[in-house]
């Protein structure tokens, strides 16, 4: 089938078969590697992706089924505001947290969070750990995970200036 | 040891890894495209033990974009067997089953096709004829004589059969006031990272090379696929620049990489196989020790643990590997933090008709402790003595180290009671025990669980020669590189993959420290095998120790030559001089700029002592600490280094549901002079989090027909975040003395204590029901069947 799917603001056209997931036309035919494969059964949340702004798995959606949906995924999550080598305030707070280790799960988790974070600014610890309920993470316990999460929600608040600038 | 401020280490600091991780930029094995690649898919048999008659791989081959088809008899022609860690050359593994099938799951034949997709269809064309053979799933079982050996031509199960006996057991035991004996079962669990595993293979005709990309975490790997191929050691490159999505011990792919080299070579085209979850749940190979503990101890009325015999049966599955090994590493601490003064260990592992086993997290020492910890509880119920007042009064003591242990290892340093103090007082202990006794009186099962071990640290092989006598290794060495380059800049090269302990953090922090130059302007590389020197990859929780030594001296060797340099320019003794930031000071207020070191060492040999080599490069091969002797009468000094971990928690749940709720949990950790504080407490929370799935949830639980019944992630249970509740870590650090900073391991912290914590606060919480779990994981139901079954009138069967 001829489909052309919307992904991080980008419209791209291919020839795929029926049974295309949607994680592996992102991964392989859009190019963008850093969504990742986990389980490809809707378990782990390794695939997580934005679908019109909630948090989705790639991995249980078809290809076919994404066309006129807008796709983001962890390449965007910043959209156009940051420049590449920049991080956005949800990764910076990862890194602060260090709510990572091998990495494999992160940018499903930061999406997970990306997705939290725009329903409800001021999550409590427990609305955090709910958020990424669904996201499996083997190395990091979540602990440093959802502490990222709750330094974020503070952050967003402040004010929107980039750290060095402000007094 | 004096108290040491650090400008960098200990510090908090990022970590380096995170940045590329956070923006989906890893460079992870799936990621790696290249043009013409073929893709592999793998055919399972699903009988547990069958004989295969014949594989009829025509129509397969016929498709369009399948390029070939490849069985094990075409393999076993072509390659030899894969290295066995034991010394049972009968015990033959492939890649792919050769004549045999010796597990339900195990590969028969892989495709190798234009696409994932077509080379799974072209599975469902392949059509395999077996004949139904006798299998044996359970070990006790595998034991006997009688059993249908898992291979015929090595005419038993058993591979590893070995007593060993340290100290006067018999005596001990004779003298003691009680014994008692008990049984308990670490069920079949893993790591289960959410990265399958994957290999990528290119061969080269023009060069005559393989380059082999894999999400791997393996000693020696590289050197395996060479012998197994049959070429030699440098026609193998290994990448070690590409980034593991966890692993913890079991991404060790050794036949997949094998599988795909052959192919790669074969077909002239790159060629790739990344599991699917179902291929690496069943048929990986990558499941963790299943375990049988019979253990008695001889102790005295005033709680004094004197003696302990332990009998350690495991169930290695259908091949050998290094699987057998994970009943050595345990000998390195199998008193565990305690003064017992004797010990038997009578080792056994035999093969069944499961998947093969692999290295997991801790190499075999968290069943060990878990084993150790239900014995302290155990005493302390027969003595009806408080369980803690019994853990101290067995605890070395704080002067006691370094302290020699039975057999063989002598542990660098410690201070167990402190630690245990300083739990708990940050728990505030009366007030969880009040909380616990709330708990039960509001109706709710509720118990405080307690464990206290060792995690030896500085991987070391000295379990190889003690465990097969035809093994010599008595090194276990790590490297690393450093050149300042012409703009006065630091490259640290190391020579491993990293799955997310950070080593990218680790060596930029120490060769900062040692050279007083800022770690975020110092890079570290991770460049193929070719370019690398010898080690032997962060297993046994022993980078922070061998590659962190490593690249400390290698540092140090560098400041070195600076300070030599500018003594030779100043005319002075170089002992008089002081470094500081790449400049060189002299007492008398003369100074040597870095800029000026770099410019003679890079450009002026006119200005460098007679002799000295341009450049400002350094490495260092590092030996493990205390290693280097083979063992003696049974006896070796296994690791250098053992960090304490203490661990309390409270588990609550409801009588008749059973599903237990982790209301608290503090850890009390000691992994001496902590490199990064994020990364250690990370490792830590990860390995509790690990220790509640195996203590829990998490088993490859095969039915009686030898179906492996959780081969999906709907039936392999791991820990979600509703699962793992916020730890407390409580710190403490007494720094060895073995390692160049005072630092000891903490890549398995937490998890080799947890399950022992969980399964007591559980035992703890049922105990009034007469109920005593023995084998894990304890599953909500068989929480709850327990406690109907001890309280249904009339029903006197407790559940064990």
């Amino acid at each position: 089938m001829d489909i052309t799917l919307k992904i991080n603001n980008k419209d791209i056209s291919a020839s795929v078969e029926a049974r295309l997931s949607l994680l592996d036309f992102i991964r392989d035919i859009a190019g963008l590697k850093g969504t990742h494969a986990g389980c490809e059964h809707g378990v782990c949340g390794a695939c997580t992706i934005l679908l019109d702004g909630e948090a989705v798995r790639g991995c249980l959606m078809l290809a076919v089924q994404a066309e006129g949906s807008a796709i983001t995924t962890i390449e965007a999550v910043n959209g156009a505001a940051h420049p590449v080598g920049e991080l956005g305030v949800i990764q910076d707070a990862f890194c602060e947290t260090h709510g990572l280790q091998c990495g494999y799960c992160t940018p499903g988790m930061v999406l997970a969070a990306q997705a939290l974070l725009k329903h409800n600014p001021t999550p409590t610890r427990d609305q955090a750990r709910d958020a990424i309920s669904g996201n499996i993470c083997r190395c990091t316990g979540y602990v440093q995970i959802i502490d990222a999460i709750m330094v974020a929600a503070e952050r967003l608040q402040g004010p929107n200036q980039p750290a060095d600038q402000t007094q | 040891m004096t108290k040491t401020t650090y400008k960098f280490l200990s510090q908090p600091r990022r970590v380096v890894e995170d940045r590329r991780f956070v923006a989906g930029k890893g460079h992870y094995v799936a990621d790696y495209d290249q043009a013409g690649m073929l893709h592999i898919a793998l055919l399972p048999c699903h009988q547990p033990a069958a004989k295969i008659d014949s594989i009829d791989t025509s129509a397969a081959l016929a498709m369009p974009g399948v390029i070939d088809v490849v069985t094990g008899a075409e393999l076993a022609a072509a390659i030899d067997p894969l290295m066995n860690g034991l010394d049972t050359p009968q015990v033959r593994r492939y890649p792919l089953a050769v004549g045999q099938v010796r597990y339900a799951g195990e590969w028969v034949c892989a495709v190798a096709a234009e696409s994932r997709a077509i080379a799974e269809d072209a599975l469902e064309k392949i059509r395999l004829e077996t004949t139904a053979l006798p299998f044996v799933l359970d070990a006790e079982q595998a034991l006997q004589n009688d059993s249908p050996p898992v291979h015929p031509d090595h005419k038993s199960n058993v591979l590893l059969d070995k007593k060993f006996e340290w100290g006067p057991v018999d005596e001990d035991f004779a003298a003691a006031d009680h014994e008692l004996s008990f049984s308990v079962t670490w069920g079949r669990n893993s790591t289960v990272p959410i990265e399958t595993f994957g290999v990528v293979a290119e061969w080269n005709a023009w060069e005559q090379i393989l380059d082999v990309r894999a999400s791997v975490q393996m000693p020696k790997y590289a050197d395996q696929i060479a012998r197994t191929l049959g070429l030699s050691g440098n026609q193998i490159r290994l990448h070690y620049d590409i980034d593991v999505g966890g692993s913890y011990g079991v991404k060790r792919g050794i036949k997949h990489a094998v599988l795909t080299g052959y192919l790669a070579r074969k077909l002239h085209r790159p060629v790739r196989l990344i599991e699917d979850r179902l291929e690496n749940m069943r048929a990986g190979d990558a499941h963790g020790p299943e375990r049988k503990f019979d253990v008695s101890v001889a102790f005295d009325k005033d709680g004094t643990v004197r003696a302990m015999k332990m009998r350690a049966l495991d169930n290695a599955g259908a091949y050998a590997g290094r699987a057998p090994f994970q009943l050595g590493k345990p000998i390195g601490a199998i008193v565990g933090p305690y003064r017992i003064g004797s010990v038997a260990y009578h080792a056994l592992s035999v093969t069944t008709n499961k998947a093969a086993q692999e290295a997991v997290r801790g190499f075999g020492q968290a069943p060990t402790n878990y084993a150790l910890e239900t014995a302290m509880d155990r005493v302390a119920t027969f003595l009806d003595m408080d369980r803690l007042v019994l853990r101290r009064h067995n605890l070395i003591k704080a002067d006691e180290f370094p302290y020699l242990i039975p057999s063989g290892s002598t542990y660098d340093s410690g201070d167990y009671h402190t630690v245990i103090d300083k739990v708990l007082t940050a728990a505030d202990y009366p007030k969880l025990v009040a909380e616990c006794d709330r708990l039960r009186q509001s109706g709710m099962m509720a118990g405080i669980g307690i464990a206290a071990c060792l995690e030896p640290s500085g991987g070391n092989a000295s379990f190889e020669p003690l465990l097969n006598d035809a093994n010599k290794t008595t090194t276990w060495m790590e490297s690393c590189q450093l050149n300042i380059d012409a703009l006065g800049t630091v490259t640290a090269r190391i020579h491993t993959t990293s799955s997310g302990q950070g080593h990218e953090t680790l060596v930029s922090t120490i060769v900062g420290e040692v050279l007083d130059l800022a770690p975020d302007d110092i890079r570290v590389t991770r460049p193929n095998s070719l370019e690398s020197l010898p080690g032997n990859s962060p297993v046994g929780s022993r980078m922070a120790i061998m590659l962190g030594g490593a690249a400390a001296r290698a540092a140090e060797k560098l400041k070195s030559k600076i300070i030599t340099i500018a003594a030779h320019r100043l005319a002075c003794d170089a002992a008089s001089l002081d470094y500081k930031a790449g400049d060189v000071h002299a007492a008398d207020g003369r100074k040597v700029p870095f800029s000026d070191i770099i410019e003679a060492a890079h450009r002026q040999i006119h200005k460098l002592p007679d002799g000295m080599e341009p450049g400002l490069a350094s490495f260092d091969i590092m030996q493990v600490p205390t290693g280097g002797a083979l063992p003696e009468n049974g006896k070796v000094q296994m690791y250098p280094c053992y960090s304490f971990e203490f661990h309390l928690t409270l588990v609550v749940f409801d009588p008749i549901i059973g599903k237990p709720e982790i209301r608290a949990y503090y850890i009390g950790h000691d992994c001496g002079t902590v490199i990064n504080p994020a990364i250690v407490s990370g490792m830590t929370y990860g390995g509790i989090a690990h220790g509640i799935g195996a203590a829990l949830f998490e088993e490859f639980a095969y039915d009686d027909s030898g179906q492996l019944m959780t081969q999906s992630f709907l039936d392999y249970l791991m820990p979600s975040s509703h699962e793992v509740p916020d730890i407390q870590i409580v710190k403490h650090s007494t720094p060895s003395p073995y390692t160049v900073f005072g630092q000891k391991g903490s890549g398995e912290s937490g998890y080799l204590g947890a399950p022992a914590a969980i399964a007591s606060a559980i035992n703890n919480a049922v105990a009034a029901h007469g109920i005593c779990f023995s084998k894990l994981p304890i599953r909500i139901s068989a929480i709850s069947d327990a406690i109907a079954a001890a309280t249904t009138p009339g029903n006197t069967n407790a559940v064990k």
